[in-house]
């Protein structure tokens, strides 16, 4: 293994791991808010159940979350000191407001989980106002950096390849920066409201107490139905901006190899790159051209319009890109079969079709997020600015780099499973109090 | 140190300096607390715990931002300074994210987790672990940045010259006066952990304990100092020299003050004016350092203003923290006072 590949293993390892729990961090807290604003409300002990249950789950989440990003502070240094270097100046603005979101947050969560006897009832409900919206504020920011690596502007390079000329306030608003910042919230929402409500669901299978789990099901899916129908639209918006900014991923990511007008839309399929061609694709005429340009007979450049050196993975992305859409797709039209079911009138908890769909869909939201993180990282290689600067230029001098990618994956692997069993005898804790 | 010499590449670094010195008499305590709780002995240790707990538990997360602050003023401010330390310190760091996530997600574990006593234990200890762990090799990034062995190692690998694995990433910070700043630290967060401590409870016996446990750890600071100091003299004479010079002399002095009036302090348990000369000390300790380092960020090579990022980027980062200053503190003092003690 290259020093560069373990690099490039640890970083996604280390984002691949926070952004689970940076998502849970950006909903849950909005989960359990409404959970107690209802229970101030109607005075329903249930509601109260709920919210001191779902704040259980935000201390825990949010704490791996708080020193997984810690990690990730750093690492951009430990490992891409060359790409700090050049790019802090200009990155460094939306990560400084990040901080400033993440004190707030980290404040306000340890009032919210420790106050319940201690500050009045608004106090407490405004705090975990705070909360839920300083963790949607941190995720603005931090994917307006990303947004800024894909799309970058803001600076004029000097014949040394410095940056010049550096206005951190145009990178923060560089041609991605919406549409990516849309797709995160939204994938935030889409993804923690419907695993919470895939939990729910399956408890509710499972004859588990009607009365609470009702409720929990009806508050996630508010918070994750509308989401997941939202998102593949926030998806079609993103696409199009990549259609134009980086063509290189476009053809990536649709197995694109060569440059034609109305380009088909490929279904599965897979991009060899030895033949240059993507095999056993269903192929839809025009499709692609339609989707990226909205036009049937628009150009779509392909991959072979750019060296070898400077094309992406395209196996990894193209089946990644394919992943996100059918878990995501899966995802909206169970959120649309709940959303109608609801609008007919029927009780949700007792429709054991539906309930069963939701417990199996639970866990697309967050292999969706990991996939599209897939998307727009390995598909913006060999660059970590895109056209500007390579990974490999990015990446620290120190050899050995693959002995701190495996501890720390040695660390997360066993983080992960202590979450995972801790959730889980929560969430069974549930179960057995009320059931 | 002329006054036409500040501008704002030296007011923000202060300002970094500031947010370090937050963070090491905020969550610097909340890791000497960890300290304590590893060594809490006697019949009261479950009461030792306890009181651990409850101090840390609403707190240490926000506590634990004014890291990330640093970092993130660092690399925007400093962007050469935080690449290169990145660069030559990547194991201290690397060891120290570690020692950051286990005591982070422990103590979660351990709060949240199974009730039975197997599990608390098993998670209190990694708890109490890796709280010593992580301000020993905090402790030692900053030692070897002040020696210059850091910056030198960086600056030798810029060059191509000698850049063995072991000379640049492993000797700089794998060294005796590295070392003893780590006891340093170490020492110094329990001490703030136990000053605290003994405030933040009513029950005689306890405050007693964390009496005791102040003293033992201003007793070890005293040692790391002074040991440090001859290492230096040895190892490092350009550092020692800096120390105890005629610049950092008066400073040293008022050290030398408030570590006396906060022994004194403890010794006669006036603890309110303990607290006030334990954060004294501690601060002065690490403005020492800062001052002896002026106007170098990563001595011997890196000064504030060469790895200044440009004009733009500061004036915007100036205004971003004024802004945010206006949000963070008056929260910060909330948070604080709606925890002010354990005490009911």
């Amino acid at each position: 293994m290259t020093d560069l590949f373990a690099a490039r293993s640890q970083m996604a390892m280390s984002l691949g791991f926070h952004i689970v729990f940076a998502e849970i961090g950006i909903a849950l807290p909005l989960l359990m808010v409404l959970a107690e604003w209802r229970w101030r409300r109607t005075g329903e002990r249930a509601y109260y159940d709920l919210a001191r249950r779902w704040a259980k789950g935000t201390a825990v989440l949010f704490a791996v979350g708080a020193v997984s990003g810690t990690v990730l502070s750093f690492e951009l240094g430990l490992l891409w000191p060359g790409f700090m270097r050049h790019a802090g100046p200009l990155i460094g603005m939306p990560f400084s407001l990040e901080g400033f979101a993440f004190f707030l947050e980290a404040i306000f969560i340890g009032v919210y989980l420790y106050g319940w006897e201690r500050v009045g009832p608004r106090a407490h409900l405004a705090a975990g106002v705070v909360v839920a919206a300083s963790g949607a504020a941190s995720a603005v920011f931090v994917v307006l950096v990303n947004a800024w690596m894909n799309t970058p502007v803001g600076f004029t390079l000097d014949a040394a390849g410095n940056f010049v000329n550096v206005d951190p306030v145009t990178a923060m608003r560089s041609p991605a920066a919406f549409q990516q910042v849309l797709h995160m919230l939204l994938a935030s929402y889409a993804a923690t409201g419907m695993a919470v409500a895939g939990v729910h669901a399956w408890m509710l299978l499972r004859g588990a107490s009607r009365e609470f789990h009702r409720r929990a099901l009806t508050i996630a899916l508010c918070v994750g139905a509308p989401a997941a129908v939202l998102q593949p639209l926030s998806g079609d918006l993103s696409a199009r901006v990549v259609a134009e900014t980086q063509p290189v991923k476009l053809a990536a990511l649709e197995g694109e190899w060569l440059t034609m007008r109305g380009a088909p839309l490929r279904i599965g399929g897979w991009p060899d790159a030895s033949r240059q061609e993507t095999r056993w694709a269903l192929e839809i005429p025009y499709g692609l051209s339609l989707l990226a340009f909205h036009d049937p007979h628009a150009q779509v450049r392909g991959l072979l319009s750019v060296p070898p050196e400077d094309r992406p993975p395209v196996a990894v992305v193209h089946v990644a890109f394919q992943t996100m859409v059918a878990l995501g797709s899966a995802l909206a039209l169970v959120a649309l079969w709940a959303g109608w079911a609801a609008w007919r009138g029927r009780d949700l908890s007792t429709d054991r079709r539906l309930l069963r769909a939701l417990a199996i869909v639970g866990p697309f939201g967050f292999v969706a997020t990991e996939a599209g993180w897939v998307v727009t990282e390995v598909g913006r290689q060999p660059w970590v600015v895109q056209g500007i600067m390579r990974t490999a230029d990015a990446v620290t001098p120190m050899p050995g780099l693959v002995v701190p990618m495996a501890t720390f994956t040695i660390l997360y692997v066993g983080l992960g499973a202590v979450v995972v069993a801790l959730v889980t005898s929560l969430v069974r804790e549930t179960s057995g109090a009320r059931a | 140190m002329r006054l036409d010499a500040l501008g704002l590449p030296e007011i923000l670094a202060a300002i970094i300096v500031l947010s370090l010195n937050a963070y090491v008499l905020t969550g610097g305590a909340d890791f000497g607390g960890g300290v304590w709780d590893l060594l809490a002995r006697g019949e009261r240790r479950a009461a030792q715990r306890a009181l651990i707990a409850s101090q840390i538990g609403p707190i240490w997360e926000a506590n634990h931002v004014w890291l990330i602050l640093v970092v993130v003023l660092l690399f925007t401010a400093f962007p050469a300074a935080f690449a290169t330390l990145g660069i030559v310190l990547h194991v201290p760091l690397s060891l120290m994210l570690i020692g950051i996530v286990l005591r982070g997600s422990s103590f979660v574990f351990r709060s949240y987790g199974a009730r039975d006593d197997a599990t608390q234990q098993r998670w209190g200890r990694v708890f109490a672990m890796a709280s010593v762990l992580t301000p020993l090799l905090l402790g030692i990034v900053v030692g070897s940045i002040a020696t210059g062995d850091a910056g030198a190692a960086a600056d030798r690998l810029a060059a191509a010259r000698d850049v063995s694995y072991t000379s640049t990433y492993l000797a700089p910070w794998l060294a005796p006066f590295p070392l003893a700043m780590g006891v340093l630290a170490l020492a110094m967060f329990a001490f703030l952990a136990a000053v605290y401590l003994a405030l933040a409870t009513d029950d005689v016996a306890l405050r007693e304990d964390f009496r005791r446990r102040a003293v033992g750890a201003e007793v070890a600071m005293f040692v790391a100092a002074f040991g440090g100091l001859a290492i230096a003299e040895m190892t490092a004479p350009h550092v020692s020299g800096a120390l105890i010079g005629s610049r950092a002399l008066a400073f040293q002095t008022l050290t030398a003050v408030a570590a006396i009036t906060a022994l004194w302090a403890v010794w006669t348990r006036r603890w309110r004016t303990a607290r006030i000369a334990a954060a004294l000390q501690v601060s002065l300790i690490l403005w020492g350092w800062v001052l002896v380092q002026y106007p170098f960020v990563v001595p011997p090579t890196l000064t504030i203003r060469d790895t200044a990022a440009p004009r733009a980027t500061l004036e915007l980062l100036m205004a971003a923290l004024v802004g945010g200053a206006l949000i963070l503190f008056p929260a910060l003092a909330y948070l604080y006072r709606t925890f002010a003690s354990a005490k009911h």
